[in-house]
């Protein structure tokens, strides 16, 4: 069976076997789903249950273990599941190869980049760098 | 892909009749690009202005309560209990249940409904006693 030009893409591809990748994302954007239920609910949750949503209050509920704990976890768990969902977007719009690439990088870099800038403030705050 | 491109495609959102599940599914995909946008920098930017100091976090909650602000923030509120409610949704049909057309319909009713009413709630609660 010749594949040559005429061949749709589907039948470039029929017989291959699966492409052995891909499996690791979809399941890490669930785990990641679930692990945000908890972790977004608790944000919620702590928001409403502050006395009040001043500057003081704030670094003292993020300077306890209880805050700042969950608060690491939301910032690196919620980039993270930002980061497969937005490739899942790009892989379904940007048809070409270079193109897709380029902005799946670009996005990698923004998520890394955003995350440790928002950990590294949560840091200041947790070990009481800021007054 | 010179063959690709004379070929039909699958049928798109122009040709099918819309319900429910349709609204649902391009609500999860538009309100999880939402928050890994503006979302998460917004999530930065609130950590870094409560490190910064009391001017950084000051001008933080000017911007966030002006009009503009708190469009934003009841938008995002929103994409979030959309994005929630309708990503348990997934996670119930990720186990092969509730395809049948009526559950599947009501469950995707479902997840409008409660988006709307837990932003209302937590924003009547936030604005009329609280802020």
């Amino acid at each position: 069976m010749s594949l040559g030009d005429s061949a749709t893409p589907l039948g470039r591809v029929r017989g291959l076997g699966s492409a052995r990748e891909g499996g690791e994302h979809w399941l890490t954007e669930r785990v990641t789903s679930v692990a945000l239920l908890l972790l977004g609910t608790w944000l919620i949750a702590s928001l409403l249950f502050l006395p009040d949503l001043g500057r003081q209050t704030m670094i003292e509920w993020l300077r306890a273990p209880s805050g700042a704990v969950p608060m690491a976890l939301l910032i690196i768990v919620g980039f993270r599941h930002a980061l497969d969902g937005m490739k899942v977007v790009v892989d379904d719009y940007v048809h070409e190869e270079g193109s897709r690439f380029a902005v799946n990088t670009l996005l990698l870099f923004l998520a890394v980049g955003g995350g440790a800038l928002a950990l590294y403030a949560l840091a200041q705050i947790a070990f009481g760098a800021v007054a | 892909m010179a063959a690709t491109n004379s070929r039909p495609l699958s049928p798109h959102l122009t040709i099918w009749r819309w319900g429910p599940h349709m609204v649902v599914s391009i609500l999860h995909r538009a309100s999880g690009v939402a928050l890994s946008i503006a979302g998460l920098a917004i999530l930065a930017w609130w950590l870094l202005a409560l490190a910064q100091g009391a001017e950084a976090y000051t001008r933080f909650a000017e911007v966030g309560m002006s009009p503009i602000g708190l469009f934003v923030l009841i938008g995002l509120t929103w994409a979030f209990f959309q994005h929630l409610l309708s990503g348990i949704r997934h996670l119930v049909m990720d186990t092969g249940a509730a395809f049948e057309l009526d559950t599947n319909k009501r469950f995707a009713i479902l997840t409008i409904v409660g988006s709307l009413v837990l932003t209302a709630a937590l924003w009547v609660y936030i604005l009329g006693g609280r802020a």
